[in-house]
């Protein structure tokens, strides 16, 4: 059976003088790696450039807030039920009146607090919810941290800013990219992703 | 001796041992980046501009590590070899001519540390004191891969010394004189010896990679028999002083390439622009400046080939222990004493054949 056709026959013949000599062995050996010490690098320079990491990659955690401005979140618990690793904790509180501008429904969340040291960023969360409120981030990572009272995330950092939504517009690398450079020439001017905190 | 004269001694000396050493600092950092760009990456460029402050970094941290010697040690040796390696690192560099003369108040100043009519072998003489510093590094470890390592490093230094100082009888007898200073200023005017020597040329960098136990002969620091051959249990600076000492004779031994087969400081046209320099800046700042030219074409060889010993190291895969030895012997000495007797040949029968024609 030929699976391919880059197998050699093995032989196991004298060396020539020539081959003996080394010499234009290592020659071209030497062209070789000469050649690769003028191509180009292949490294991406993590910190000061990020690479694009696909429309479904699962960062940073964001509770998404409506058209108006109003917490999705009815703090039903589904996400923490959901969640295999346990990582989320909600305390949920009625709506008082003259608090419908802040939140949707009746309920809300009134802690929302995701515990960054058990989170395995499957996902099960996001589809749970049934008010498209919990998201995982796209384009963000979670920072490193050392300390352990920055573990355990609250409202204050997960509920999205109205200045800087989130959004996924693209679906493919190239569309991505695409954007990018459509955002470096001005030319689209919507969403910029949020630094990280 | 006069006063004067032994300030500017001293002063050659020190600036000599200097140079060397900045430029093994820098050659650890070059041999990364090389290595980096061999393998289509970056090499170090986080400490400062092109990384460039990384050997700084590493002897921060070389400095700051325990100072550890194993507890079977022979206490005293294990102390010794690092210094011994250095040491004898360090000598080789004391007779290298870096350039002609400067001139300075009608007095000229030889740019070189010592000027020994017996330069060459004083360079052999300290390089081959440059395996004691491996072998008592690697006895007095009480382990049996640094002894391994040891005992190959002196095996592998003995074997191609040979070679080594036979391929070099040849440039002798062309030369009839063991002075580097005297074997550079003969090879003025575009006679490098590389046109006469191709193949004595090859045996000598053969050697001398060997000798600097580089790849593709660095058995007795192989991985992937022995640890880390004799420095297995060195550690800090001890380790560094190693490392850096490797270094430090890859210099040297460029530096010694560069003066024997390629013409050290000489440059084509360097009368043209000696002249040049004088007319224009009078004798003095001009020779001056014609030496600083030379001296600095003399460092981009010794460089280049500084370069070459990384280059080949991220080339070629090391030999087997058999293969070193077969080279060494069966290979090497024959054709250098071939080259010996091709070379006594032509010195007495062709060379006078061609300069009466050439007249």
């Amino acid at each position: 059976m030929q699976l391919t056709n880059r197998s050699k026959q093995v032989s196991n013949k004298e060396m020539t003088l020539m081959e003996r000599a080394y010499l234009p062995a290592i020659a071209t050996g030497l062209a070789i790696t000469l050649k690769h010490f003028f191509a180009k690098k292949v490294t991406i320079q993590y910190p000061e450039v990020k690479r694009y990491l696909g429309p479904v990659f699962r960062g940073r955690h964001i509770l998404k807030r409506d058209e108006d401005g109003r917490e999705r979140c009815t703090a039903c618990g589904l996400c923490a039920v959901a969640c295999p690793a346990e990582a989320i904790q909600i305390v949920a509180a009625e709506r008082e009146k003259g608090e419908e501008k802040l939140y949707r429904e009746e309920k809300y969340a009134a802690v929302y607090e995701v515990n960054m040291l058990r989170c395995i960023f499957c996902g099960l969360c996001e589809e749970a919810c049934p008010k498209q409120a919990v998201y995982l981030r796209h384009d963000e990572f979670i920072p490193v941290f050392a300390d352990r009272d920055q573990v355990i995330w609250g409202k204050d950092l997960l509920v999205e800013d109205m200045n800087n939504r989130y959004t996924r517009e693209t679906w493919t690398k190239e569309e991505a990219y695409e954007l990018n450079a459509k955002r470096a020439n001005g030319e689209v001017t919507n969403v910029v992703p949020r630094a990280i905190p | 001796m006069e006063l004067a004269e032994f300030v500017i001694k001293t002063i050659t000396i020190l600036v000599v041992f200097v140079l060397t050493l900045v430029i093994a600092m820098y050659s650890t950092w070059g041999e990364r980046k090389v290595a980096g760009f061999i393998q289509d990456r970056m090499g170090p460029n986080r400490a400062g501009p092109g990384g460039l402050l990384q050997p700084l970094a590493d002897a921060g941290k070389m400095f700051f590590k325990e100072d550890f010697i194993p507890a079977l040690a022979n206490k005293w040796l294990f102390i010794a070899g690092p210094s011994l390696a250095m040491l004898t690192a360090l000598l080789a560099s004391a007779v290298i001519p870096f350039g002609s003369t400067f001139r300075w108040e009608g007095k000229e100043v030889v740019l070189q540390g010592v000027e020994s009519n017996i330069g060459i072998l004083y360079v052999f003489g300290v390089v081959a004191l440059g395996v004691y510093g491996i072998m008592i590094g690697g006895w007095a470890s009480n382990n049996k891969f640094s002894l391994l390592g040891a005992i190959r490093a002196a095996s592998q230094n003995i074997s191609y010394e040979v070679a080594m100082g036979l391929s070099l009888i040849a440039i002798l007898m062309m030369s009839s004189s063991l002075s580097l200073g005297e074997i550079v200023s003969q090879q003025h005017g575009g006679n490098w010896n590389i046109f006469y020597q191709p193949l004595g040329f090859i045996i000598f960098l053969t050697c001398s990679f060997a000798e600097c136990n580089r790849v593709p002969f660095d058995l007795p620091e192989c991985e992937t028999e022995l640890v880390g051959g004799y420095h297995t249990e060195y550690g800090s600076m001890k380790l560094g002083f190693y490392l850096f000492a490797e270094y430090i004779n890859m210099f040297v031994s460029s530096a010694i390439i560069s003066v024997l087969y390629f013409g050290g400081y000489n440059y084509p046209g360097m009368d043209w622009v000696y002249d040049q320099l004088t007319g224009a800046l009078g004798t003095q700042t001009g020779h001056n400046i014609a030496t600083l030219i030379g001296t600095a074409v003399f460092f981009g060889k010794a460089l280049f080939f500084i370069f070459f010993y990384m280059w080949v190291r991220w080339t070629l895969p090391r030999f087997r222990y058999d293969q070193l030895m077969n080279l060494g012997w069966k290979k090497l000495i024959p054709l250098a004493i071939f080259n010996i007797i091709i070379t006594g040949a032509a010195v007495l029968f062709l060379k006078p054949l061609i300069t009466a024609w050439l007249n």
